[in-house]
């Protein structure tokens, strides 16, 4: 996986993003940041912080101010802290409009499993679960294909499942696709993917939306 | 205000140096510790329980063992029996000693974690909460539906001893924290038979501002000075 093509899924997801409150997972989501409009869109962080700043100079570093990825941040003038369970009854409670979770596959029920693989141990799940029972919007970020060439848009999931039916929006670095009206449906397609070559690449079945968008792919990109 | 009550001001909180305090931790103890990573671990009382008892067998309810902190050593000299906690895959040898059977380990979202924690404090013994639901991690719980959807039970946790980080503390007990080290410090305070603080600094009855303070000290045992062995 390229950097441009992180830096394309997470710019994409940004655009979903306008306004609100919401939670960043680790690693495409992480970089969603960079494209947020901060002030209007107010970041949330598990571990106790609603109004995550950027990260900090070297002077500004502070060992008691980190982000649910233990990275160094900075905070805003309207940020609070508190403490995890209240942060929890955020995310559980509703009370987030959205999060950007990377996803290791997404059913076509909108299933979502994103913490563990099959036959290694499963000993590491954080706050993935209580996220995506939780936020008003789960947006799964991901690229189409596994690195060995796999997809990840299926008809069931085989990896563990982190939730079931709470996936919104996928964005992947080819296309967009939305829930509702129980159905998967293809909102948005580049142009450097024909319809047959995403057909080819995605097992779900999906609808094809009526007002759907071509755009340009990552190559024409700006951040 | 009547400065005759202002001046018998008293409570039951302890001040005591780590070496004092730490020792009231019996054996096999299930002993909670506040901290995410290495933000708000109380570090100090750690040391002060690996150098200064011999306690073994121990539960260790906590989010992860990081590899920056006193967890760590702790788990090195293999006197944790079990972890209680949300992610322990970062650290390799935690996973590699679960394979070979040295960790029992208790995986929770950290939601619902931190909420049997809270309830734990609050004389709740067990909850519905919809994560995990239709999960690996609901597997022989209890499930029940609440307005069409689905619920998992979980029971609250409750310890013999928790290790909190915080701030300040007045000499009443009273307990500000520091921007995100707060995070599980304040809800481990609550769920504890014995609560034992380490704090950067203790300041006259009166200092801190009522509205701020985050827990007051019937949830505080013991306090002790950082730096004070």
């Amino acid at each position: 996986m390229t950097h441009s093509v992180k830096q394309y899924i997470a710019w994409r997801c940004a655009q979903e993003l306008k306004s609100g409150i919401v939670n960043l997972g680790i690693g495409i989501p992480t970089l969603v940041a960079d494209y947020l409009s901060r002030g209007s869109v107010t970041i949330h962080s598990e571990n106790g912080i609603l109004g995550v700043g950027p990260e900090p100079s070297p002077e500004e570093f502070d060992i008691d101010l980190v982000n649910a990825g233990k990275q160094p941040i900075t905070v805003l003038p309207h940020t609070s802290y508190f403490d995890s369970s209240l942060s929890f009854a955020m995310m559980r409670g509703g009370h987030l409009d959205a999060t950007v979770i990377g996803a290791l596959q997404v059913s076509e029920k909108g299933d979502i499993a994103s913490w563990a693989i099959p036959g290694k141990d499963i000993l590491g799940v954080g706050g993935a679960m209580d996220l995506a029972i939780g936020a008003k919007r789960v947006i799964a970020a991901m690229t189409h294909l596994t690195p060995k060439g796999d997809p990840k848009i299926l008809p069931q999931c085989t990896y563990p499942l982190t939730a079931k039916k709470r996936v919104d929006t996928i964005v992947t670095e080819h296309a967009v696709f939305k829930f509702y009206q129980e159905k998967l449906w293809l909102v948005e397609l580049n142009d450097d993917v024909s319809f047959e070559k995403l057909k080819e690449m995605t097992p779900a079945s999906y609808e094809i939306a009526k007002d759907l968008k071509r755009v340009q792919g990552r190559h024409t990109f700006i951040g | 205000m009547n400065t005759e009550v202002e001046k018998n001001i008293a409570t039951n909180v302890q001040f005591l140096s780590a070496g004092e305090a730490i020792k009231k931790i019996p054996e096999r103890a299930t002993i909670m510790v506040g901290g995410f990573g290495i933000t708000g671990i109380p570090q100090f009382l750690l040391e002060a329980l690996i150098d200064e008892t011999d306690v073994q067998d121990l539960t260790i309810i906590s989010n992860n063992i990081n590899k920056d902190t006193n967890l760590y050593p702790l788990f090195k000299q293999n006197r944790i029996k079990k972890a209680i906690g949300t992610y322990f895959t970062t650290n390799k040898e935690v996973v590699q000693a679960h394979r070979e059977g040295r960790i029992e380990i208790e995986l929770l979202p950290q939601g619902s974690f931190s909420e049997a924690i809270r309830l734990g404090g609050s004389g709740i013994p067990a909850f519905y909460t919809p994560t995990s639901a239709g999960t690996d991690l609901a597997i022989n719980k209890e499930t029940r539906i609440f307005n069409g959807r689905e619920h998992v039970l979980e029971y609250s946790l409750f310890a013999d001893v928790s290790l909190i980080k915080a701030y300040k503390a007045d000499k009443a007990g009273n307990l500000i924290y520091r921007k995100s080290a707060r995070n599980f410090n304040p809800i481990m305070a609550m769920a504890a038979d014995l609560t034992i603080v380490e704090v950067e600094e203790i300041v006259e009855i009166g200092e801190l501002n009522p509205e701020s303070i985050v827990t007051p000290f019937a949830f505080v045992d013991i306090v002790v000075q950082k730096g004070e062995m």
